[in-house]
């Protein structure tokens, strides 16, 4: 039995490992931020380089996860619901990726008074990311355990636009130069979508829930 | 095996990859659409137990056809065969989802009809009940099995992948269990014309295996069944399987496998000596419509989802296939013999000679008819059906049914008893010592009717070391067709009277 279902588990395994790489790459993109508004700026370009050694590895396995879906045609009823779930939650580690990168580039002046509402929004988009991971983990093993998650990610959504409504008020009500203000919105601009696209995933995932259920 | 011969099994032949052709949707449909099997694999996997489940557990439903109506004559078993093939076909391309068994009864009734023969209303009602019953069971079990199904994989949490592999192996293995089951009883409708008529000899291999006639014609119409699958299944699934089994791969397994249970059930004659042997009603041995057992199935499985997926229409749409086949095949059956009778010249029946004899009459009074009229015709013999019938008809006092009860008990059926090699007859239902030595006793006695063979084993009366019964008694009623057709001798040594 162990034999007959050997590719099974090499898929299986695959899955876990690349949910696993978002997950681990929001840490890195929190520790990342924090080096940098710390100032510590070499620690912030190793993480920076490891979260796109991790945006690479993912991308290979999601390709290798999909041609094995597709060539060994696994789970054909879901295989469409899995392929465009694992997608969109690619897009969640590009996103968290390019943000890091954009620091590196673009360099960013966070005045102190936002430093900590900026920790913290980041630390709610994170948290969207992780139970998006975790919703779609519970899609292949618990159905009835998906809806927690997706609450869970509404819920932090919601926090993350209100936490980016008043640093962007914070800004614009502060003496900084307005390119200085326009540049701190983008920044709280990008954090906030790491939230928006794993609500958009959650979405998708609902409705494949929705199908299994038919 | 002569030229003619063959053409006339041909359209046996020709049944059987009608059959192949439409039932392959019933075995592997939902996992061949559902892209969870490959097509050819599910094909040489069905091809192959079709083969294995016709050849070898074949029997049992074959005798309930014979006993519907015995075509003994091989031009009306082709006729017969024909029509029930070129219905079939038709409805195929028609798109209907019909039912082989149920064309066959309607071809059997029109011979029936036409010959004049008694249709057996007692292996009619048996067959009607099963065309209730066979769907309300396949609908109980799929419930069950969905249900049993559901809970364990939500309990057991199993991961999606996982469900999958396991889904793909189990679709494999019932749609070989569904494919032997179909094999099995279904063959009786492609070859079952043809066993009273079988043109093939015993073939000894080894001291131990005998490969008999039957199970050689059956193997032929497995064949045929087979090509039916290779050559045209994979059009019917894309074509009438896309309309029906839209459904999961894992409520397309529920289906399958409540369907080949089903199916085995009204095939298995060890299933029926067990029942038997533990004082358990059983169930009749009937060639089923795999197609009634998976829309039964289909329909279980969507009540234990609460009514989801299920399509009045397309089910409306099944029903009415279930009328028709029956009624396009006798009308054809009907039209083709009189054809074949009056323009080709071939006889579709055998001439059967008719004897009314004491014994006949006590037979039918047994069976409720009062027989105080016809004791005058003690003694007296027919020479066909219609002379019995018209001279029973002419006394005004016998409904349709009383008189097919004569035409069945009178007619003339030479049987000898054999004792040598009795003990194995029966197939897996093995005749007891006390049976056999029993059956010595009466070796190379001759009957006439199998009524009088039925007074003579009842007047034999056996002991063990328990109790003491007739050997009639003792005789299951699988065991008595069994015995009755392996005593019974081919028209050329028909004693004379």
């Amino acid at each position: 039995m162990a034999l007959l279902f050997k590719k099974t588990h090499l898929v299986e395994s695959q899955i876990d490992e690349y949910l696993d790489l978002i997950v681990q790459g929001g840490i890195v993109f929190k520790e990342g931020v924090r080096f940098y508004l710390e100032g510590r700026m070499e620690e912030f370009e190793e993480r920076l380089a490891i979260l796109r050694d991790m945006e690479n590895n993912a991308d290979t396995l999601r390709r290798t996860i999909e041609s094995q879906l597709y060539l060994r045609t696994l789970i054909p009823e879901s295989r469409g619901d899995v392929l465009g779930l694992l997608e969109s939650a690619d897009r969640v580690l590009n996103i968290i990726t390019d943000t890091l990168l954009e620091f590196s580039v673009e360099i960013p002046v966070i005045p102190a008074n936002v430093r900590r509402p900026f920790q913290d929004l980041i630390e709610f988009s994170i948290n969207c990311s992780d139970h998006t991971v975790g919703g779609i983990r519970a899609y292949f093993r618990n159905l009835e355990a998906v809806r927690d998650h997706i609450n869970k990610v509404q819920l932090y959504r919601r926090e993350t636009n209100r936490m980016a409504e008043n640093i962007k008020r914070t800004i614009f009500r502060s003496r900084m130069t307005l390119s200085k203000k326009i540049h701190v919105r983008y920044f709280s601009y990008h954090i906030e979508r790491i939230a928006e696209q794993s609500d958009d995933v959650c979405d998708r995932l609902a409705i494949a829930v929705i199908k299994k259920y038919e | 095996m002569s030229a003619v011969t063959l053409f006339f099994i041909s359209s046996g032949i020709f049944l059987g990859w009608s059959l192949g052709a439409n039932h392959a949707v019933n075995v592997f449909g939902t996992a061949v659409m559902s892209k969870m099997v490959r097509y050819r694999v599910a094909a040489v996997v069905a091809g192959i137990f079709v083969v294995l489940g016709a050849v070898f557990g074949g029997a049992g439903t074959t005798r309930t056809i014979n006993q519907l109506g015995a075509v003994n004559a091989m031009a009306g078993s082709f006729t017969v065969s024909l029509a029930v093939g070129i219905a079939v076909a038709w409805m195929t391309k028609l798109k209907l989802p019909v039912s082989t068994s149920q064309a066959i009864v309607g071809g059997v009734i029109g011979w029936n009809l036409f010959t004049g023969s008694p249709t057996d209303g007692e292996a009619i009602m048996k067959i009607l009940g099963t065309w209730v019953t066979s769907p309300l069971l396949a609908a109980a079990f799929a419930f069950v099995l969905f249900k049993a199904i559901e809970w364990l994989v939500k309990r057991a949490r199993v991961h999606m992948l996982e469900v999958d592999a396991y889904t793909r192996t189990g679709l494999l293995v019932v749609g070989a269990l569904a494919s032997y089951t179909l094999g099995a009883n279904n063959i009786a409708n492609v070859m079952g014309l043809f066993v009273s008529a079988t043109p093939f000899n015993d073939i000894a291999v080894g001291s131990v295996l005998t490969f008999t006639g039957t199970q050689q014609l059956f193997l032929i119409g497995g064949v045929a069944i087979a090509v039916g699958i290779f050559t045209y299944g994979q059009h019917v699934m894309v074509t009438v399987g896309s309309d029906l089994y839209r459904i999961t791969p894992l409520s397309g397994f529920v289906v399958v496998l409540a369907e080949s249970i089903v199916l085995f059930l009204f095939s298995s004659v060890w299933l029926e000596g067990l029942l038997r042997s533990m004082h358990l009603p059983t169930l009749p041995l009937v060639p089923l419509s795999s197609t009634q057992a998976v829309i039964g199935a289909v329909v279980g499985v969507g009540l234990a989802k609460h009514g989801r997926g299920i399509n009045l229409q397309v089910l409306g749409k099944i029903a009415a296939g279930w009328v028709i086949a029956p009624i396009a095949a006798f009308l054809m059956a009907f039209v083709m013999l009189f054809f074949v009778q009056n323009v080709f010249e071939q006889p579709v029946i055998a001439d059967s000679q008719y004897n009314v004899t004491a014994s006949v009459l006590k037979a039918v009074a047994t069976e409720g008819v009062n027989i105080d009229e016809v004791k005058p015709l003690v003694g007296k013999n027919f020479s066909s059906a219609t002379q019995l019938r018209n001279t029973l008809e002419g006394l005004d006092r016998f409904s349709k049914a009383e008189v097919s009860v004569f035409l069945r008990l009178a007619k003339i059926d030479s049987l000898v008893v054999d004792s040598v090699g009795t003990a194995s007859v029966a197939g897996d239902q093995a005749l007891a010592p006390a049976q056999v030595r029993a059956l010595k006793r009466m070796h190379g006695k001759v009957f006439l009717h199998p009524c009088d063979m039925e007074f003579a084993f009842s007047a034999a009366v056996i002991r063990t070391d328990s109790s003491s019964s007739t050997l009639w008694e003792s005789l299951s009623p699988e065991q008595r067709i069994a015995l009755t057709d392996a005593f019974r001798v081919r028209s050329s040594i028909v004693p004379k009277m």
